[in-house]
């Protein structure tokens, strides 16, 4: 069945602002060699899925340097691929404020489109979840819209806004609430649905008739007894990067090899990303590393241990570095300490600091600093 | 169109028998190197960092994963609308076809494709060596010295030189003299199987040597020592750097280790002068809890938990708790389990080894290094010697 992507880059942007100062929130580094939208894109195009918009708004350069053609998700085509969908710069409108607005943005690309349904996807989502089955049984419901949940302790949770959502035996939601102070165990929606491009139209055409301004409230909380709104429940690997804390609880978990494999290898799929083209790593001198992701360029001759590294780290003799996710190109010096810290790109830490954040609160070290 | 200034000719359809398991289903230019890489991928890469664009590939042997391999030639930046990368088999025609009887005849029964291309030069690569170069800088000299051929010259070791072909040249770099692997070599100046050559006089040499009836239709045999009697401008160009014929198990070896230690013989991490690959959509390299990592080169998708030591370690590759793994290449997807020996081991593509399994001994050196091809399933248990070859 013909299917089109949509994935919104900057819907999440003020939930981790540490790391989306100069970047989207799709283009936040996760998991040693990867950006966020990585993880939508791969499980688009893993699901058979050949043509993606995606929807920008503001600080879009990095991410567009990572996506480039989209030839590394194969999705540099001539009859869809990749499509950026940045705001539309009119002078009677200004910038999309909600989902609602950013769908209605992109009402001449739906238009356009000649495929039956529409996935859409948040980035905050990091999972690897094949949208086939969804799919397949919102066309048997002949549902508007199925919503993808997962079932989640919901007194676990940081006190955030959050979906969560209702429904009967046959999986027709009956109840859509909105709230940041949810208790026991619910069915949060992942920002993953399913939608039926002429619905969605309809909901474009007619949203100043029927007063709707917002996905949620409007769409989802309003809109369920009126509209055919499905959930489908997926109990896999699922890591919601909602918060700095939560970012680094969800990269570290990554250390544990079933969860790994749940997202890196599921079924065959793999999790596609630009190539940098670095050397290998290479582990020199009195080098030291257990229980640690290591990507390629990096050069270590201190010690590493429960922590990720990026692609293109140095990290000098004597240093060691624990419980710590570092990024891209970072340098850490000699003797220096890094414990629970979250280096961002470019970072040069030089000899003999010691810098220690805790275990629910990472210490952030922003874009490019020098220590 | 407008023409190419250059266009190069990459000779891939050599067996590489010295290299006995590891080429038995795949050519030289093909097999594995430096955990991420595979030989071609060195002049490929210098092809692009030197603004070569046009790439015809001469394959022969076993091409398949070759082909596979190279595809588009996306990694390397060579899937270009004019030009690009071209894999060039030997085919039948009209009158027949035939194998390629030499490296010479290879370019020959390819003339339509530097006549369509109809560059100025053209440079002619070998795909068994690994090296570092820009080829730009070479070809300046070519044009500045109006040679009909140029040839890239290294000094080897005098021990060595009689594996090479030996040339002399005089203070203006022309040269005077050349042999192809002299028993008593006059110099040091090893040619390095790179040549430039002005395409019109390398066209009619081409179909003179074919028209030979004695010749062997190689370039060093044949072609290069014929233009040098027929008083041809043929000029040497120095190279100075790392470069490393890797025709034979040991040598293969040798410049996988060229990888290691704090500053590396052959370094990769020039930001100016990447080495492309093909790169596989694998998570980075998980080191475990239990795993040693001693003066290591792995890349991704890895996951270990045993002790390395010394060793170049392959994309996807599995190395189990409490195995031990000194002075070794493992070649990308094989899987070392638990409590297995390897020594002076050079392990390839896709091998299984099982728990307990001992490979090398006492006996073990650069000299006698345990080599297992491509796809082999080792039991638990396993014991193979030092200098065995399980093909």
């Amino acid at each position: 069945m013909k299917t089109l992507g949509v994935i919104f880059s900057n819907i999440h942007d003020k939930e981790i602002n540490e790391l989306t100062g100069k970047r989207t929130l799709a283009s936040i580094p996760f998991g040693g060699r990867y950006r966020l939208i990585d993880f939508a894109l791969s499980n688009m195009v893993n699901s058979g899925i050949t043509k993606v918009g995606v929807i920008t708004k503001m600080n879009y350069q990095s991410l567009m340097d990572h996506l480039g053609s989209g030839k590394h998700w194969d999705l540099s085509r001539k009859n869809g691929g990749l499509m950026m969908l940045p705001p539309y710069g009119a002078s009677d409108r200004s910038l999309y404020k909600s989902r609602f607005d950013a769908i209605c943005g992109i009402e001449t690309f739906l238009k356009r489109s000649d495929e039956d349904y529409v996935v859409m996807s948040d980035c905050d989502a990091v999972c690897n979840f094949n949208f086939g089955d969804v799919l397949q049984k919102h066309i048997e419901n002949h549902a508007d819209i199925t919503v993808i949940v997962r079932k989640v302790k919901a007194d676990s949770l940081e006190k955030r806004m959050r979906t969560s959502v209702r429904y009967d035996a046959d999986m027709r939601v009956n109840k859509v609430v909105n709230s940041d102070k949810l208790t026991g165990e619910k069915k949060l929606f992942t920002n993953m649905l399913v939608v039926t491009r002429s619905f969605l139209l309809r909901l474009i055409e007619n949203a100043q008739d029927w007063g709707y301004s917002s996905f949620s409230r409007d769409v989802l909380v309003r809109g369920c007894g009126e509209h055919r709104i499905f959930a489908y429940e997926y109990d896999g690997y699922f890591a919601s990067v909602d918060s700095l804390a939560n970012y680094y609880a969800c990269s570290l978990e990554l250390l544990d090899k079933k969860k790994r494999d749940e997202l890196f290898y599921k079924d065959g799929a793999n999790i596609y990303t630009k190539v940098r083209d670095s050397a290998p790593c290479r582990m020199i001198g009195n080098a030291k590393v257990s229980n640690s992701l290591i990507a390629d360029g990096c050069v270590i001759e201190g010690t590493v241990s429960n922590s990720i590294l990026f692609r293109g780290v140095k990290v000098a003799k004597g240093a060691v570095i624990s419980d710590s996710i570092v990024f891209q190109d970072t340098e850490v010096g000699e003797d220096t300490n890094l414990h629970c810290v979250i280096a961002d790109k470019a970072v040069r830490v030089l000899g003999g600091r010691t810098l220690s954040g805790y275990q629910t609160h990472p210490y952030f070290i922003a874009k490019g600093t020098v220590i | 169109m407008k023409k190419k200034k250059c266009v190069a000719m990459l000779l891939a359809g050599g067996q590489g028998t010295r290299l006995y398991a590891l080429t038995s289903g795949t050519p030289k230019p093909a097999v594995s190197f430096g955990a991420k890489y595979r030989i071609i991928d060195f002049p490929l890469a210098n092809c692009t960092n030197s603004g070569i664009d046009t790439v015809g590939i001469l394959t022969q042997y076993q091409p398949l994963i070759l082909n596979e391999y190279i595809g588009t030639g996306e990694p390397w930046d060579l899937d270009r609308t004019y030009g690009g990368v071209h894999m060039l088999p030997p085919y039948q025609a009209k009158k027949g076809g035939e194998w390629y009887k030499g490296t010479a005849n290879a370019i020959y029964q390819n003339l339509h494709f530097l006549n369509e291309f109809d560059s100025e030069h053209v440079l002619v690569l070998s795909g068994d060596h690994i090296y570092k170069m820009d080829y730009s800088a070479m070809l300046a000299e070519h044009i500045e010295h109006n040679a009909d051929c140029t040839i890239s010259v290294i000094d080897v070791d005098e021990k060595e030189a009689s594996r090479f072909g030996i040339m002399d040249f005089d203070a203006g770099k022309r040269i005077t003299s050349f042999e192809e692997k002299p028993k008593n070599p006059k110099s040091n100046h090893a040619s390095m199987g790179i040549y430039i050559f002005k395409k019109d006089v390398l066209v009619s040499e081409l179909i003179a040597d074919e028209n030979n009836p004695a010749s062997s239709k190689d370039f060093g045999k044949n072609v290069i020592p014929t233009m040098l009697k027929e008083g041809k401008r043929m000029f040497a160009y120095s190279f100075k750097g790392y470069w490393k014929d890797v025709g034979t198990v040991a040598s293969l070896w040798e410049a996988n280790m060229d990888l290691l230690g704090e500053t590396p013989v052959l370094g990769l991490s020039d930001s100016n002068h990447k080495i492309y690959s093909r790169n596989a959509p694998l998570p980075p390299t998980f080191i475990g809890e239990s795993a040693e990592v001693d003066n290591c080169v792995m890349t991704t998708g890895c996951e270990i938990y045993g002790k390395v030591k010394n060793s170049v370690i392959g994309e996807g590759v599995v190395i189990g708790e409490g195995s031990v793994v000194e002075d070794s290449v493992i070649m990308t997807n094989s899987v070392i389990g638990k409590n297995v020996t390897i020594r002076y081991g050079m392990v390839d593509e896709n091998v299984t080894v099982g728990d307990g399994a001992v490979l090398g001994d006492d006996k073990s050196s650069r000299e006698r290094i345990t080599l297992v091809g491509r796809g082999n399933n080792l039991a638990a248990g396993t014991i193979v010697a030092s200098g065995e070859i399980i093909d």
